[in-house]
């Protein structure tokens, strides 16, 4: 039960064999994406046939690699754009919100809070259908009035990030006020007593205090929205972020290509997480 | 309030009215009023229930759409099963680095996307995939086996991304029982059956409400575990939304699908919410 | 008779350290016992051996002369109090209570009896169905010892319970712990650090330092004889000199101390020709006088000047600077009056005899 009080050898060691299962279960799916990255064959499957480094580095068909197939490395560089939109605004309504809600007591807060967390609780493809029908509806009213086409509010880029940040923020602003209310007020006291203004000591003080909650959101949104597909299945246009490029893909049936890509994306977070905790290590 | 602070007090609800209006509140009404539509010629619209008399009257979508919600609620349930001892002994068997090793690799699946652990799981389970070579080379089956493609592969594929939804807010509730809780119960005669059903356990539910909302979202809402595990005839409530806004076109059916949706886990959102006497902020926030 | 606890050579290593080291004890049944001492002396380790949470490295522990060694905790006949209580939180106050009688199987109607029962003894009536967080600190404090009491244990640990209460709820727990002990006529083993926790309730006291029991014995012993330094520095205050003996007669001893003090004092133990010693003299031990010719029948005198009046009321003193003890002398202010005109910097004398002088052979630190 818990290490002091004394318990049966057997309940113990079935105990930690059942979480040494667990672990396997939760790494073989993963581990198994990686090693068929290096199988020298048309399909991620056994038998092996051998190592190559083909579908990372060949630039010959029918084994062209990752960095020489250009509409995976297209599908990259959306998601990277998308991804950095989407961290910096939810990121910076995230603050906002972490503030108002930790510094001002007014009417209907609670009911704002709740408000705010219900994103989390819309599966992620209703609110992706919901933009998409509201922002249609926008763009038809503009055309019928006024002739105007609004390009932006079609399936596209806009919509996608729009659909991300919608419940991204929401995360963003959780991880934000947590360290925020760890805040201890009278250090913005302390600034103002020593000359500072009020916004001065919200920037010199408070901020830099903040700065590793804000960091890890701003990771932890990126990751979301690079990894994010059930909402931005609906939003998409024309051009595909990486998890629609994949999807499309593996329907067509599946090459090692996508297994080095999957394993690239792993290392990719890997090192987001690492310096990530660097960073947390660190302040 | 002071002036300056009013000036602040309304500069910060800017954002988050806007967020929240914009992309939260008037999407979800547009909607609603869409799903309300009845097409009656080229361009022309009434207002009727038409959509959902026909979801209500077409056996498929009822069935479909009772099928994802029990569906879903098993995928919970055993999420629940499986992870409740593997973060009872990370939170309170395992020590100092073990127990940080272990409940960081708990967190690796958050880390790479979701359709990366899908593929993992198709590379395992189709017919010339890893376990059915395994079980040839084994001499357990004769010939190749087909393990994609069905219920089963379905659920393990939803238990398993959901898994660590269910892991961390169990072990951060586990881990907040003082472990001198534990040995109170032991030290006045419990046994450890006993301990863990009056003590550990209700200290728990909080964690295990949160869990399973979220499992439950997660798996009602999938799209890509359904399709690609469970193939072409997995009648998942979330393909059927899919088909009808970008297959069909058919944007008031699709819309009063996603109504639907909406309102199938709102319902048991809520309603475990009530059951167990929590509260959106606490369990969420 | 035999004694509700009997602990003998009780040790227990975690790894190379030795945090409790053969101690012995016995615990006569209906009596209070306390174990004294600072941080990481062992004694919570005592506690949990004793509770079963630990298991001694050797040694045995004997309840009513039975060895528990080999009992569970869920099935020794001793309840612990937890330091911060550990209440459980989930239940209301009747269920807490009510919680080791269920598994003990007892029927509901006899619980629900016996509940009421020990709510009455605790002066607690009623509040059966409140949650526990609407229990103040001190009500808290008494549904934890009811909790254990109902299940009329032997013995019954306290691990520190009032170490989380303010000041003022302390010292009224004090006495309310020392008369629930004497309502329910259990013998209850009592660890603190506090030393007035440990005087004002127990019948008898060990002192335990670095895994070992310093001193066994009642309250007044370990003021009056303490028969170590660390005794002797630990319970009370008292001002400390460092020393070496330039001569020995007996139990009296004179010494030189660091200072330049000379001194007269009584040995504890061994004192040997050119020995470094600690001595030891508390505040009220020393006599404060206007006139030296007051002071002719101490062994040990000084003037000095009123370096600085710290006033706490009855336990008020002055603290005297001088120039021969080389240092600041703690004395306590008598309150009869006579002093009470003292200011900062008036010339006073100080006197004490040899024998409230403690004496203890050096021993390194």
């Amino acid at each position: 039960m818990i290490p002091t009080i004394p318990s049966p050898r057997a309940l113990n060691l079935i105990w930690t064999g059942y979480v040494a299962l667990f672990f396997v279960y939760l790494t073989l799916p993963l581990a198994v994406v990686a090693v068929f990255a290096f199988n020298d064959s048309q399909f991620p499957s056994l038998p092996w046939e051998g190592f190559t480094l083909d579908w990372f580095f060949g630039d010959a068909a029918p084994k062209i690699g990752v960095f020489h197939e250009r509409s995976i490395l297209g599908a990259i560089g959306t998601s990277a754009l998308v991804g950095v939109c989407v961290a910096t605004l939810s990121v910076a309504v995230g603050t906002s919100n972490a503030f108002l809600f930790n510094r001002y007591k007014f009417r209907g807060r609670g009911l704002l809070y709740v408000l705010m967390l219900l994103p989390l609780v819309v599966p992620g493809i209703v609110l992706g259908i919901s933009i998409l029908v509201f922002s249609s509806t926008v763009a038809n009213e503009l055309w019928d009035a006024a002739q105007i086409d609004a390009e932006l509010l079609r399936p596209g880029l806009v919509l996608v990030v729009l659909g991300q940040f919608s419940f991204i923020t929401t995360i963003a602003t959780l991880v934000i006020s947590a360290r925020l209310q760890k805040f201890d007020t009278t250090l913005e006291e302390a600034a103002l007593n020593l000359g500072a203004n009020r916004l001065t000591a919200v920037r010199t003080v408070t901020v830099p205090f903040l700065m590793p909650a804000i960091v890890g959101a701003a990771v932890v949104a990126f990751l979301m929205s690079f990894e994010n597909f059930n909402t931005t299945l609906m939003l998409v246009g024309s051009d595909a972020p990486l998890t629609i490029e994949m999807f499309d893909r593996l329907k067509e049936g599946s090459t090692p290509l996508l297994n080095a890509v999957s394993l690239l994306l792993m290392l990719g977070s890997s090192l987001l997480a690492l310096i990530l905790i660097a960073f947390q290590r660190r302040s | 309030m002071a002036a300056h602070a009013r000036i602040g007090f309304v500069l910060l609800l800017m954002p988050i009215l806007l967020w929240l209006v914009l992309l939260i509140i008037i999407p979800h009404v547009d909607m609603l009023l869409i799903s309300l539509r009845e097409r009656v010629g080229v361009g022309e619209y009434r207002t009727s229930l038409a959509n959902y008399v026909t979801i209500a009257t077409e056996p498929l979508y009822m069935r479909t759409f009772m099928r994802t919600a029990v569906m879903s609620v098993l995928a919970t349930l055993i999420t629940l099963l499986i992870a409740f001892p593997v973060s009872y002994y990370i939170a309170k068997m395992a020590r100092g680095r073990v127990r940080s090793v272990l409940f960081l690799l708990c967190l690796i699946p958050f880390w790479v996307s979701e359709l990366v652990r899908t593929f993992g799981w198709m590379i395992l389970l189709r017919e010339t995939g890893v376990i059915s070579q395994f079980l040839q080379w084994a001499g357990l089956v004769s010939g190749p086996v087909e393990m994609l493609y069905n219920d089963a592969a379905i659920m393990v594929g939803l238990v398993y991304t959901s898994m660590l939804f269910m892991v961390v807010p169990l072990v951060t509730t586990l881990d907040s029982l003082d472990d001198s809780v534990i040995e109170a119960g032991y030290d006045l005669g419990g046994s450890g059956w006993s301990v863990m059903r009056e003590i550990v356990i209700p200290h728990a539910v909080p964690g295990i409400v949160s869990g399973c909302i979220v499992v439950f979202m997660l798996s009602l809402g999938n799209y890509l575990t359904p399709t690609m595990l469970g193939g072409k005839d997995s009648l998942w409530f979330t393909e059927m939304i899919y088909s009808q806004f970008i297959v069909r076109f058919n944007w008031e059916l699709g819309a009063a699908f996603g109504f639907m949706l909406l309102f199938a886990s709102s319902v048991i959102v809520w309603g475990m919410l009530r059951l167990t006497g929590q509260t959106l902020e606490r369990t969420m926030g | 008779m035999i004694p509700d606890l009997e602990c003998t050579g009780l040790t227990r290593r975690f790894g190379e350290t030795l945090a409790v080291d053969d101690v012995s004890f016995s615990v006569p049944a209906g009596s209070f016992f306390s174990i004294l001492g600072p941080s990481g002396c062992g004694k919570t380790t005592i506690m949990r051996m004793i509770a079963g949470f630990l298991e001694p490295t050797s040694g045995d522990i004997a309840i009513k002369g039975r060895s528990v060694l080999d009992v569970a905790p869920n099935k020794r006949p001793v309840n612990m109090v937890f330091q911060h209580l550990a209440l459980f939180p989930m239940m209301n106050i009747e269920a807490n209570i009510g919680y080791g009688l269920r598994r003990a199987g007892m029927s509901k109607g006899d619980i629900a009896r016996k509940v009421d029962e020990v709510l009455d003894r605790i002066g607690l009536p009623g509040i059966g169905k409140r949650k526990v967080d609407e229990l103040s600190g001190g009500q808290k404090q008494r549904v934890a010892i009811a909790r254990c009491m109902v299940l009329e244990p032997d013995v019954l640990l306290l691990d520190e319970p009032l170490g989380a209460l303010d000041l003022k709820l302390r010292e009224r727990m004090k006495i309310e712990l020392k008369s629930l002990q004497a309502a329910f006529d259990t013998t209850f083993v009592y660890i603190t650090h506090d030393q007035s926790e440990a005087l004002v309730m127990s019948d008898h006291i060990a002192v335990m330092n670095n895994g070992r029991f310093e001193q066994v014995g009642a309250g007044q012993d370990l003021y009056y004889r303490p028969e170590t330094a660390f005794v002797a520095g630990f319970v009370g205050d008292s001002n400390r000199w460092r020393g070496t003996v330039e001569r020995v007669a007996g139990d009296a001893v004179e010494l030189r101390t660091e200072t330049g003090l000379t001194m007269r004092a009584a040995a504890k133990g061994q004192a040997a020709n050119g020995g470094a010693v600690d001595i030891f003299v508390r505040p009220e031990a020393i006599r404060l006088a206007r006139e030296p010719g007051d002071l002719a029948g101490f062994d040990n005198r000084l003037s000095g000047t009123v370096g600085s009046l710290l006033f706490n009321g009855a336990a008020s003193r002055i603290i005297v600077e001088s120039g021969e003890a080389g240092g600041e002398i703690e004395v306590t202010l008598p309150q009869s009056g006579e002093f009470a005109d003292l200011k900062r910097g008036a010339p006073v004398h100080v006197g004490w005899s040899a024998a409230q002088a403690n004496c203890f052979a050096a021993n390194g630190g």
